[in-house]
């Protein structure tokens, strides 16, 4: 197997606050293969952002505490010098962020931010990175680039705005692109042109993502590799067909079956995940879920309380749960698939 | 449960309309235009039903919410409430009647006063109308926090104290303390994570069938909406382009825009793609400052024809619908979008 563009091992996130330490992230591996998707899915305050964010040392390096390792293309970027990143940032790896316009400068047009990016890191001068930026413009599927390249963010639609956020973030054909919530700040026909050309750009260039998002759907239609986060670790990993169609966690199964569908019986009642999620300050010793997983009394003894499970198994579909896997398979289709309304999907 | 018999007619609108002004000049401020943010919608809610309005954003789906709330006074049109005309009733004569109408917001954190404590967010409404609930505000309140699976125990904390989806359900508890007979919910769960989103969706749809009271729910989740209400409008830049009862809306739509929203959501299912129909809309949503003539869509329709410029279509009956099942278009579909399982 060629060596992954990107290896998460064992990463940790720490940050000290007057109220104890936040392990907003903890033990988190994985790989992503060059032009695969891995979609990251948990709630807010799963540690989904602040894992990415660490890739990039944008995490605020000097309040917290980073251990293990992040290979990207072998070379490890935790504890990386400030110089080292810095050239990677929108070189080699990129980031689009949630809300377009904040983060775009309302001072500078469109172009100018495009071009700022492109320069930075080829040395081309000021015509070459324009008509870099009209290039890109016109790749994202903005009409009229040659004009509206010298408008401001603030004369963009919001749809248009995260086309120039993916123009930004691609001007240099990185090799990895993360993007965090890329589509939750927009409506859903403006989404569904986001997600298009996020998979014809990613055809394209052959580029690795990292796709992070609360919401199962854009999951389902854009990544090949899903990995479900909790309390700051990986609860299950697997590929999108085996983490949607067959969970083995009960977190997962709570996402799937609390959300509505389009199709099939309307009456159906959500079934909600109980409780909320629970402080990362201090964890409790045993599973972090447990306080609202509906299932652990079946774990013979106290397991659930007092130890960890660990994501087994080691490679292909995993979970971290103390159910045997004989169990999760029955709980899932004889328990949650009727109970969810998932009955008719195969 | 089948869709409940509507009953009485509680609220009605007529030819809704909403304009903002827009005013420019340095000195003198003229109006030299207007933001059609509502143009002209019709919509009836019944006792007990949960109307739907859907809507991409600008689509005056929340302005609609605030008219029929009557927290906006609309330029034109009628508002009927339990058979008054409230369209331009003063704040003396609306009086009676707010405590029948509330709203929950869409984000719990701004819209709860963070100096206040929960026990005076909840009892604020009782105090502004000077209602003295049997054995005393707090009891009710304890009462109230109940109802919406709180901690009545909570009553002294402050909103920070609290997780998203606990604050939402201080919102409906407030929004419940004056036992109204409608609640205008504008995106009440888009704010929060889909665990959290499913218990207060729930916890809408017990009040809602318990206490029986008329929901206008106002969202942009097509499912949720498809979950929690039995009739829904669908909007697009100021006006109902389709309504109907959510079997025949989302079973059978008709208008391409309703095509269009329904083939854009993304299910959790990675097979759905190679099943379903696939529209993409181009471009963006027209300016409400001056919208397209004829049909508003027609600048995004892929079925748009001379006359979807020359003519406004009306929302009506179109053959092969049931009865109540409205559109507005010239070139209606009858493809299905989403295949029912």
């Amino acid at each position: 197997m060629p060596e992954p563009l990107l290896s998460v091992r064992d990463l940790k996130v720490r940050f000290s606050t007057d109220d104890g330490v936040v392990k907003a992230v903890d033990g988190l591996s994985f790989d992503l293969p060059r032009g695969r998707t891995l979609g990251i899915v948990g709630e807010s305050g799963s540690g989904k952002s602040v894992s990415s964010l660490a890739i990039l040392g944008l995490h605020g390096p000097e309040h917290s505490e980073v251990s293990g390792e992040i290979l990207f293309e072998g070379e490890n970027l935790v504890g990386a010098r400030e110089n080292t990143l810095r050239k990677l940032r929108g070189k080699r790896i990129s980031m689009i962020f949630q809300d377009p316009l904040t983060s775009l400068s309302p001072y500078y047009t469109i172009g100018e931010q495009i071009a700022e990016t492109y320069r930075k890191h080829t040395g081309a001068n000021r015509k070459q990175a324009k008509r870099r930026a009209v290039e890109m413009l016109a790749k994202v599927g903005i009409p009229r680039p040659e004009r509206r390249v010298d408008d401001y963010p603030h004369q963009f639609s919001g749809g248009m705005r995260q086309r120039a956020m993916i123009a930004i973030a691609l001007c240099c054909d990185p090799d990895l692109l993360i993007a965090d919530e890329p589509t939750t700040a927009l409506d859903v026909t403006v989404q569904a042109q986001i997600l298009d050309l996020l998979r014809e750009l990613r055809s394209e260039f052959d580029t690795g993502i990292i796709l992070i998002t609360h919401d199962m759907g854009v999951v389902a239609q854009m990544a090949d590799e899903v990995l479900v986060m909790y309390a700051g670790r990986c609860v299950e990993r697997g590929t999108v067909r085996e983490v949607l169609k067959t969970p083995q966690h009960p977190y997962s199964w709570g996402l799937l079956s609390s959300i509505p569908h389009l199709t099939g019986d309307v009456d159906v009642p959500l079934v909600p995940v109980r409780g909320t999620p629970p402080s990362l300050i201090d964890l409790p010793p045993g599973c972090p879920f447990q306080p609202r997983c509906d299932f652990s009394a079946r774990v013979p003894g106290d397991r659930c309380t007092t130890e960890r499970p660990s994501l087994l198994p080691e490679t292909g579909h995993a979970s971290a749960c103390h159910l045997s896997t004989s169990d999760k398979t029955l709980i899932f289709t004889d328990e949650i698939r009727p109970a969810a309304g998932l009955t008719g999907r195969p | 449960m089948t869709d409940q018999q509507p009953g009485e007619v509680l609220l009605e609108a007529r030819d809704l309309e909403m304009h903002f002004p827009i005013r420019s000049g340095a000195i003198i401020r003229r109006r030299t235009g207007s933001v059609r943010a509502v143009d002209g919608i019709d919509l009836t809610v019944h006792e007990g039903e949960s109307f739907g309005l859907v809507g991409e954003s600008g689509c005056g789906k929340s302005t609609t919410g605030r008219l029929v709330a009557r927290l906006l006074e609309p330029t034109a049109g009628t508002i009927t409430y339990a058979g008054r005309d409230i369209t331009h009733a003063s704040r003396k004569e609306l009086a009676p009647i707010r405590p029948e109408i509330q709203m929950i917001f869409q984000d719990p954190y701004s819209s709860l006063n963070p100096r206040h404590t929960v026990g005076s967010i909840v009892a604020g409404p009782m105090e502004v109308n000077g209602i003295d609930p049997p054995g005393g505000r707090k009891k009710r309140v304890r009462e109230l926090l109940e109802t919406v699976g709180l901690n009545p125990e909570h009553y002294n904390r402050y909103p920070h104290e609290f997780s998203g989806g606990q604050r939402q359900r201080i919102g409906v508890a407030r929004a419940l303390s004056l036992e109204p007979k409608l609640i205008v919910a504008d995106e009440p769960v888009s704010a929060l994570d889909v665990s959290i989103q499913a218990q207060v969706v729930n916890l809408l749809q017990r009040l809602q069938r318990e206490l029986g009271i008329a929901f206008v729910f106002i969202a942009h989740d097509l499912a949720v909406v498809r979950h929690f209400s039995q009739r829904i409008a669908v909007m697009y830049l100021g006006k109902i382009v389709e309504i109907a009862d959510r079997a025949d809306l989302y079973g059978n739509p008709r208008h391409p825009y309703t095509h269009a929203l329904l083939s854009s959501v993304p299910e959790a299912d990675p097979d759905s793609e190679s099943h379903r129909e696939r529209i993409r809309l181009t471009g963006d949503v027209p300016s409400p400052i001056d919208p397209p003539s004829g049909c508003r869509f027609r600048t995004r329709c892929w079925k748009a024809k001379d006359i979807c410029a020359e003519q406004e279509p009306p929302l009506a009956q179109l053959a092969e619908t049931t009865e109540g099942h409205l559109t507005a278009c010239h070139f209606p579909e009858s493809r299905h979008v989403v295949p029912a399982l």
